[in-house]
């Protein structure tokens, strides 16, 4: 595979949350608006990244391996915890407003699927560059699809988009042009549930056209 | 008295881990397309989730905090977690067969299970005492099992349903979910 296939196949092709379905947990609770999706986007990025370039740095020294191999999951979850904890004190320096609207969930991206998964099956057994490009790709891959859905919640629940900080996008006007009030469920936990199962369904709604289309092409 | 069954109520159904809270997401998608499964399931993550939360909970007051690291928080609770894990699985393969027959393919699956890790931070960041500890653990993991069973059964009648076919298995679970946790949020205005 070439470095651009490994960078970007995680963001469509291969989408970590739409794809494959992993990490729902944090997916489903920190989408409650846009900038929280971003945080918690960059904290997986940092230790997705990280993890896997120790990781394959480690698997690819042979003598390192053969010693590491037998307890390798182990391995996996002491660096990736030791990761967290930085992305953690990092953000309760610096950025306390994200730190406790997260709240548990930084802690708890120690036991994100994708991460674990990622370096099992992609880090374990491929070049520290690939891994890196690929740890880059998925992390993204990640946050967008995250931010998608905050959008779509943030926007339905509040008429808002809080993009960073002060900066907020106001789209009230096009309720009131309507004449209905912003509809508070979606930024409750059933919304979650709700928008992430709609747009899962839309996903795999248009997927489904394109494999139609690529086999009517091979038959023709 | 009142507080702690207050605290054991919010537990079980207002703060509901799996609709409120969103932690143990993946078993409750995963492991509920049977009831048996989704019981089984259940009551691992309850056994798990009370063990590791007491050992973590004796930890983190004990030595973590009297020697001032309570930044090594995640890691030492996330190696407990998986050691213990691995020696109930040990344990209870040793001590009653049937026990690991019914719940054994389902205990490695919970080291990567957030609700275990999540609850025994949340016990820690709420500042729970023992008691308060041990009762919400308990109900935190009693309403896993009520929400896997009634989610399970659910699901098990969607298999007969004629269901949108970009909707079939995950979109259409995430809709009934969605459904569930509004009727459980509802209830937690009661106390």
């Amino acid at each position: 595979m070439t470095n651009k296939e490994n960078l970007l196949k995680g963001l469509v092709k291969e989408n970590p949350l739409f794809v494959s379905v992993l990490g729902m947990c944090p997916s489903l609770a920190v989408s409650t608006s846009l900038e929280n999706a971003l945080g918690m986007g960059m904290g997986v990025l940092f230790v997705l990244v990280m993890s896997n370039l120790i990781i394959s740095l480690i698997m690819s020294n042979e003598k390192l391996a053969a010693l590491v191999k037998p307890v390798r999951i182990p391995v996996y979850i002491v660096v990736i915890a030791t990761l967290v904890t930085i992305v953690e004190m990092v953000m309760h320096a610096f950025l306390i407003s994200l730190y406790n609207s997260l709240g548990v969930f930084i802690p708890l991206i120690v036991v994100n699927c994708i991460i674990l998964g990622r370096a099992e099956a992609f880090a374990s057994s491929n070049k520290p560059l690939d891994s890196v490009l690929d740890g880059i790709g998925m992390a993204l891959g990640f946050t967008a699809a995250i931010a998608i859905i905050a959008i779509f919640r943030e926007f339905l629940g509040k008429g808002t988009i809080t993009v960073w900080g002060n900066l907020v996008i106001n789209l009230k006007g096009a309720f009131t042009f309507i004449g209905i009030e912003p509809i508070g469920m979606f930024v409750q936990p059933a919304g979650a549930f709700l928008s992430f199962g709609l747009i899962l369904a839309a996903v795999v709604a248009i997927g489904n056209k394109r494999k139609e289309k690529l086999a009517k092409g091979a038959a023709k | 008295m009142e507080k702690i069954i207050a605290l054991a109520f919010t537990a079980f159904i207002a703060e509901n881990i799996i609709l409120s809270q969103f932690l143990g997401i993946c078993p409750f998608l995963g492991v509920s397309k049977k009831r048996s499964n989704a019981l089984g399931m259940g009551f691992a993550v309850l056994f798990v989730m009370l063990i590791s939360s007491m050992v973590t909970w004796v930890l983190y007051k004990y030595v973590l905090e009297v020697l001032e690291i309570e930044y090594m928080r995640t890691i030492v609770f996330i190696i407990v977690i998986a050691s213990l894990v691995q020696m109930v699985e040990t344990f209870i393969k040793k001590v009653s067969p049937p026990l690991y027959k019914a719940l054994g393919i389902y205990l490695p699956l919970i080291t990567t299970n957030c609700a275990v890790l999540g609850v025994a931070i949340l016990n820690i960041s709420k500042g729970h005492s023992f008691v308060e500890m041990v009762v919400y653990t308990t109900f935190i993991g009693l309403g896993f099992i009520f929400v896997m069973y009634i989610f399970s059964m659910i699901r098990e009648k969607l298999d007969n349903a004629p269901v949108p076919k970009a909707f079939q298995g995950i979109p259409i679970a995430l809709i009934v979910a969605a459904i569930l946790a509004i009727i459980f949020s509802r209830f937690g205005g009661i106390f």
